[in-house]
Formats: structure tokens, C-alpha cells, sequence
């Protein structure tokens, strides 16, 4: 099993440790490991004079779960270097709408992470919304998987609409022919 | 109709490939059942009760003849000889393997056609008036917007797991034809005081177990911002809509909770960022879509034919037919043409790959090769010359597709129901059919007149029957299929939600309560008063009283 993950296209080693709040565990007292980690939003919001210098050199991000506000973020975002977004199933699409709030309304420039149910099938969707870090569950993938899986972010080369990757809709990206021209 | 360019080719060619491999890994045990499903689903590819269940799209309900002839090979090869035609211009095969699925896909997209998004929580086919660009009382063409939408929704990446399905639809014409009022979105194509081109928008319609009338959030969109308004509505809907409960997931309940108001300022000042952006339509994009939709090469004719009217006197069956399937055209001459996919002992919106190959070539020799399908799951030739009527009513009529019924009490609304669908409560095919039977003299059906009657087997409502002027409805009890009836809905621009009568019905009891509806509307009517008027004009206590009078007791005690 991998616990790689894809960044800006190719496969890396990580060893960043996302936190949880366990059931009963509360913001201000949970350990926060030594190390690069991915804290939860309230545990930021709880703690963030002490980790601030962390969060600066990108030791410390900071995750947001599927019905957060991404605005709640806004402040911080011009030094916060990297961002998790949490996929609690794969179905769940809100953290596609909180990417693309993330890199266009606030203009967050620094790592964008899905996390959580990350699978192959949904690689490209994510990368057009701004995800440039793909964390699929270590378990799910092996080395090989992983590798093979990194042609799915390719799965459409040039789509209609505009998105985080693609800043112009196809019908400005390109010259369309005119109806005339193409019917037979 | 539209014409693919090589940019919508290579798309359509890239998800082909893309499902193949992700039908080969499934085969291959590398994706789980759970991790499949989306991905079918947003392929088109049900599972069902007997088989796999394969529905394919038709943007806006258009046909061109090759592709018919394409929907009738994959009926042969690799179905059993027929398609089902749905209420929103999908077309369902009930019997294809699961493994053939990723070639149907790559048969369909060599013909410009797919099955994107046809399930799924998802942004579904498009739909429009299916009389679009020949219909008198149309404002505009509103194709050219539905094709633009429909790139715009097509593989877009943030909205391909919503809270749940996503249904848009265009009106264009003072008449509704498409029941706007029951989508997510409804666009309605309008003026404005200046003559400049818009949209009145409606969201938060839809039908399912908690029916729901649209409400207009703004009175006119600009056309050009109808990408990035939508794209506001849908995002304002993927953060906010329950994810909690299948049952409360649809932007109605959304936009219910929040009041359309308070859900049209959210749109509004999430708007605000986009409106102006690079999504806004241009002149010429509009133009180049607009070309693809240009009228096709009319002839200049008379508007009176004596030729014609002499047919029209002479033969009986061809007048009725002209009376009942056959519609006013804009272009003097020309006619719109239904073919009746609703003939007595054929499953509403069933039709034979046979019969595909001659709407084709029907297309072909009357109608510029275009075909267009209806939500009632009927088939229109669209522009057909006058004199060519009773060429086409004789061809039709031999296969079976020309049925003088249309708006009348067998042109039964009916969706595949439990003898397919494994989401069905109970069928609905055999209640259709046995009203069908029943009903079948057309003097009597013309006596009773224009009436809507439409069937689900479940709640899902895919047979529309809230808007039924009769509605008839699967429930389970206890395992047994029982039937709720309703009367005095509506579809088109009065849109109304039926109510129900009563205790529902055994299926052995449906064609005695449909007789007794149609007994007290006879008796109450007045002159030139439709079903519906009566039901309106009167209320549905004399129906009421009528069917439950002698309803046998046992039956009661059976199901309350």
C-alpha cells in the first residue's frame, strides 16, 4: 500500500500527518505532533499564536471539513502555505466548490490538498478545481496503482467550461468553427 | 441541429475512453461496487432488476436520422429489438450486458451521441420546447442556449457530485410545454420592455415525494450571463443543499428552508463575482451555436392547398389524424407532424428498432432529416410539408405510429414501472395497458376529449403523474401494489399539483375508478368544457363521492 501522494502531477513521498479530533477531544488541548501536519480549522482557530511561526514555514496547514466556510480562512491565507480539503466520501462534492473559492475569490496560491476518500476517478475534476496535492487513503492504492493513476488527471485535455485550470471557458480558450462551416 | 466540432468530438471520444478503463478495472476487481456506482451512473448505466438498465441522452430532444438508425442498431445488437423513449427525451435500453456498455458508448459517439449524465447526482440533459423553432407563439430559439448550457454542464468538474440530481429546462413560447415549473432550474425565455432577450428564472421545482412548484428568483437575466447565473445558483446549492437525507437533498427543499428570496440574495451576492467574468456569453459565441439551429431550406408555398383539403374531406381516419397529431407550423405551407408512440398494447413510449428506422426515414424523405422527441414520450416530424401529410400518415399508420390520439385518454404518460425499474413500488405498464384496452374506441376518446393521464410506479414521479389531469401512482403496502389515484393537475402555464382522492386502489379496481371519473365528468360537463375544467370548476368531492359510493367493503378493509 502507498502512502505517497501526487503533487503537481507526479507521485512523492509525504509524511505529513493529517490530525482528527477524536470523539470528546477538544481544540485547545490535543498534542499537536512535531513535524509537517494538516490541524483541523478549530484547532487553528484555538491555537493560532502558538502555531503561527509553524504555519509560516509550512510545518503546519490547515485542514477544513466538508461544511466548513472556507471564508473563515481568508484572513490567514497569504501565509498559510499549505490547505487540506476533506473528502469524507468521495460523493460528497462541496470541497470542489471550496477549491474554487479558495484559488479565485481568495486567491490562495500556496498547496491545495484533498484529502480523506481521494480516488483515481475523481483526479481530474480535482486538479481543474484548484487541487495541486492528491491524497488518496493509504490503503487504497499500491505504489504501481498510484503511478498508473496519475494519466487520470489527463482524462480531458481541453473541457468546456472554465474552471481554476483552465481560467477562460473553451469558447474563448479556442477558435470554434462556425455552424456552417462544420455542417456537412 | 448541432453539429460537433472536433473539440466536442475529442471530448465525447476522451470520456468513451475513460469509461472503458473504468468498466475494465471494475471487471478486473480494482474498483469496488461502491466506488463504480457514480461512475456508471454518470455514464448512464443502471443496475436493474433483470439487467443492466442503459440510458442515453438526447440534448433537448432532438434526433438527427442517423442517429435513430444508430438507437435501432444497438436496439438489435445488443438489446432485444426495442428502446424505451422517456419524459425527459432520455432513451432507456432495459436488456444490455454490462460489460457491452463501454462499446454501446463508442457506437453512440461516433453518431455525436452519449449518455452523459443521465443518472447521478448530477447535472441531467437539458430539455426544451420540443416545437422550438417552428412554433408560432415562440419569443426566441431556445436551443442555442440549451446547447451552450449543455457544454457548460458537460464533465463540469464542480458539480459532479451535488447534493443530488439536477434537472434544467427551457421554456421559449407563451404556451409551457416542457412543465417548467417542476425543474431545479427553469429558464424561461423572455423580453423585456427594451426587446433585449432574457430570462425569467425559476428554481426549486420538481416532482418526487415532496412535489413542488418553481418560484421565480428573478424576473430577467440577460442571456448573456446565463452561465455564470446558474453557475451561482449551483454553487450556492453544492455547499448548502442536506446532504443528510436522500429524501430532503433537491434544491426545493433548499430553496423552501432558505424562502426563494432569502435563496435568490444568496445567488445574488454570489453573483456578484462572476456576472461580467469570462463566462459571460458572447455575441459571437451566441452566433456561432445560433448557425447550427438556422432554419432548414423551407420552399416558398401556399398557404392553401386544394388538394390537401380534398384528402381532408374525403378520408375520415386521415382527418382525424390531421386533427389530432398534426400542428400549426409558423412557415406557410408546413405542418409539425406526432407520431404516437401509444398504441393500445404497447407500453407507453416503447418503440421497436423497426419503427426507429422508419421515423428516420421518414425524417428523411418529410422532415430534413430531424426528429424530435416530446416529454408526453411521443416523436415529432417537425417540419413537414402539407401536401406530404397523407403520404406520411399512410406510412406511419402501417407501423403502427400513427395512432389519432394525442392529448386524449390514451396518450397515457407511463414510465417503465416495476415490471423493469428496480426502484418501482409497483408496476405500471399493466395499469396503462388495461386503460388502454378499455378506452381503446376513438369515438368515445374524442367524446371524452383532451385529458392528461399520466402513471409512476413510485414516488420518484418520472410518469409526472402530479400534473396529471388524472394521476395514478405505485405505492407498496405490505408488499402488495396498491395505486393512488389523484385529479386536477396540470401541466403548462397554469402548472397545478393533482390531489388525491382517497384510499388507493387494488391494480384490478384502476380501470372501474378511471370509468367513474369519466362518468361524473360526462354528467357534470359543461359544453366545451375539458376534463380538467370540470375538476376545476366543480372540485373533486363529486369524483370523490362517485368512485368510493359502492367501492366494495373488503377492499377497504384491505388497504386504507
Amino acid at each position: 500500500m502507498s502512502d505517497k501522494i501526487i503533487k503537481n502531477g507526479r507521485v512523492v513521498a509525504d509524511d505529513r500527518l493529517t490530525v482528527s479530533l477524536a470523539e470528546g477531544e477538544v481544540p485547545a488541548d490535543i498534542a499537536v505532533p512535531a513535524g509537517p501536519v494538516l490541524v483541523p480549522l478549530a484547532v487553528w482557530q484555538a491555537r493560532r499564536e502558538e502555531l503561527l511561526a509553524r504555519a509560516r514555514s509550512g510545518e503546519v496547514g490547515v485542514w477544513l471539513a466538508a461544511g466548513e466556510d472556507v471564508a473563515a480562512l481568508a484572513d490567514d491565507l497569504g501565509l498559510l502555505q499549505i490547505v487540506g480539503l476533506h473528502f469524507p466520501k468521495f460523493t460528497d462534492g462541496r470541497s470542489y466548490s471550496a477549491a474554487t473559492l479558495l484559488r479565485t475569490r481568495y486567491g490562495y496560491q500556496g498547496e491545495l490538498r484533498a484529502i480523506g476518500q481521494v480516488l483515481r476517478d475523481q483526479f481530474n475534476y480535482m486538479t481543474r478545481c484548484g487541487f495541486d496535492a492528491l491524497q488518496p487513503q493509504a490503503e487504497r492504492y499500491t505504489d504501481e496503482q498510484l503511478e498508473a493513476a496519475v494519466a487520470s488527471i489527463d482524462d480531458f485535455t481541453q473541457p468546456y467550461q472554465r474552471s481554476v485550470k483552465d481560467p477562460l471557458p473553451l469558447f474563448r480558450r479556442v477558435e470554434r468553427g462556425t455552424g456552417r462551416e462544420v455542417q456537412q | 441541429m448541432y453539429q460537433y466540432d472536433e473539440h466536442d468530438q475529442r471530448l465525447l471520444d476522451q470520456r468513451v475512453a475513460q469509461f472503458r478503463d473504468q468498466m475494465r478495472r471494475h471487471l478486473a476487481g480494482e474498483l469496488s461496487a461502491d466506488e463504480f456506482r457514480p461512475l456508471r451512473l454518470q455514464n448512464g448505466l443502471y443496475i436493474q432488476r433483470h439487467a443492466p438498465m442503459f440510458r442515453i441522452s438526447v440534448p433537448y430532444g432532438h434526433l438527427a436520422s442517423r442517429q435513430l438508425r444508430k438507437l435501432a442498431h444497438l436496439a438489435r445488437s445488443y438489446d432485444r429489438g426495442y428502446a424505451h423513449f422517456t419524459t425527459r427525451t432520455n432513451v432507456q435500453f432495459n436488456w444490455p450486458k454490462l460489460e457491452d456498455v463501454p462499446e454501446m458508448l463508442a457506437e453512440l459517439a461516433s453518431v455525436q451521441m452519449h449518455a452523459n449524465q443521465t443518472s447521478g447526482n448530477c447535472i441531467r440533459n437539458i430539455t426544451a420546447d420540443p416545437f422550438a423553432g417552428v412554433a408560432a407563439d415562440e419569443v426566441a430559439d431556445p436551443r442555442p442556449f440549451a446547447e451552450i448550457l449543455r457544454q457548460w454542464a458537460t464533465y463540469n468538474p464542480e458539480f459532479a457530485f451535488l447534493p443530488r440530481k439536477f434537472k434544467i429546462a427551457f421554456n421559449s413560447a407563451a404556451e409551457d410545454r416542457v412543465v417548467l415549473r417542476v425543474y431545479d432550474i427553469g429558464l424561461d425565455l423572455v423580453r423585456n420592455e427594451a426587446g433585449e432577450l432574457g430570462f425569467r428564472v425559476l428554481v426549486g421545482g420538481g416532482l418526487g415525494r415532496t412535489p413542488i412548484l418553481g418560484e421565480e428568483i428573478k424576473p430577467f437575466l440577460p442571456w448573456q450571463h446565463l452561465i455564470s447565473y446558474c453557475e451561482a445558483i449551483l454553487r450556492v446549492y453544492n455547499r448548502w443543499g442536506r446532504r443528510d437525507n436522500l429524501w430532503k437533498a433537491r434544491i426545493k427543499i433548499l430553496v423552501k428552508a432558505l424562502g426563494p428570496e432569502e435563496f435568490g440574495r444568496q445567488v445574488e451576492e454570489e453573483w456578484a463575482n462572476g456576472k461580467d467574468g469570462p463566462n459571460t456569453i458572447t455575441a459571437a459565441e451566441l452566433a456561432r451555436v445560433s448557425a447550427h439551429f438556422a432554419p432548414p431550406a423551407y420552399e416558398t408555398l401556399p398557404a392553401q392547398d386544394a388538394a390537401f383539403d380534398e384528402l381532408l374531406a374525403g378520408n375520415k381516419a386521415f382527418a382525424t389524424w390531421v386533427k389530432r397529431n398534426v400542428r400549426a407550423h409558423r412557415q406557410p405551407g408546413y405542418a409539425a407532424v406526432v407520431l404516437s408512440l401509444k398504441k393500445t398494447g404497447t407500453a407507453p413510449g416503447d418503440v421497436t428498432a423497426e419503427q426507429m428506422d422508419l421515423i428516420a426515414d421518414l425524417a428523411d424523405r418529410f422532415s430534413f432529416g430531424e426528429a424530435r422527441m416530446l416529454h408526453e414520450q411521443n416523436v415529432a416530424l417537425a417540419d413537414v410539408r402539407r401536401t406530404d401529410l397523407f403520404e406520411l400518415w399512410q406510412a406511419a399508420r402501417a407501423a403502427g405510429l400513427a395512432t389519432p390520439n394525442i392529448g386524449l385518454l390514451t396518450d397515457i404518460i407511463c414510465c417503465p414501472g416495476g415490471d423493469f425499474c428496480s426502484l418501482a413500488n409497483a408496476r405500471s405498464i399493466p395499469i396503462a395497458d388495461a386503460i388502454q384496452r378499455r378506452f381503446d374506441d376513438l369515438d368515445y376518446q374524442h367524446d371524452i376529449g383532451e385529458i392528461d393521464l399520466n402513471i409512476s410506479g413510485c414516488m420518484n414521479s418520472c410518469g409526472h403523474h402530479h400534473v396529471g389531469h388524472i394521476g395514478i401512482l405505485g405505492v407498496d403496502k405490505n408488499d402488495e401494489e396498491w395505486y393512488q389515484v389523484s385529479i386536477g393537475g396540470t401541466q403548462g402555464n397554469g402548472t397545478t399539483l393533482g390531489k388525491v382522492i382517497g384510499p388507493s386502489f387494488a391494480l384490478d379496481e384502476i380501470v372501474g375508478v378511471i370509468e367513474k371519473l369519466l362518468e361524473t365528468y360526462v354528467e357534470l360537463r359543461h359544453e366545451d368544457e375539458r376534463f380538467i375544467d370540470t375538476v376545476q370548476r366543480v372540485g373533486t368531492e363529486p369524483f370523490k363521492v362517485r368512485v368510493y359510493a359502492d367501492r366494495q367493503p373488503q377492499r377497504k378493509a384491505a388497504h386504507v
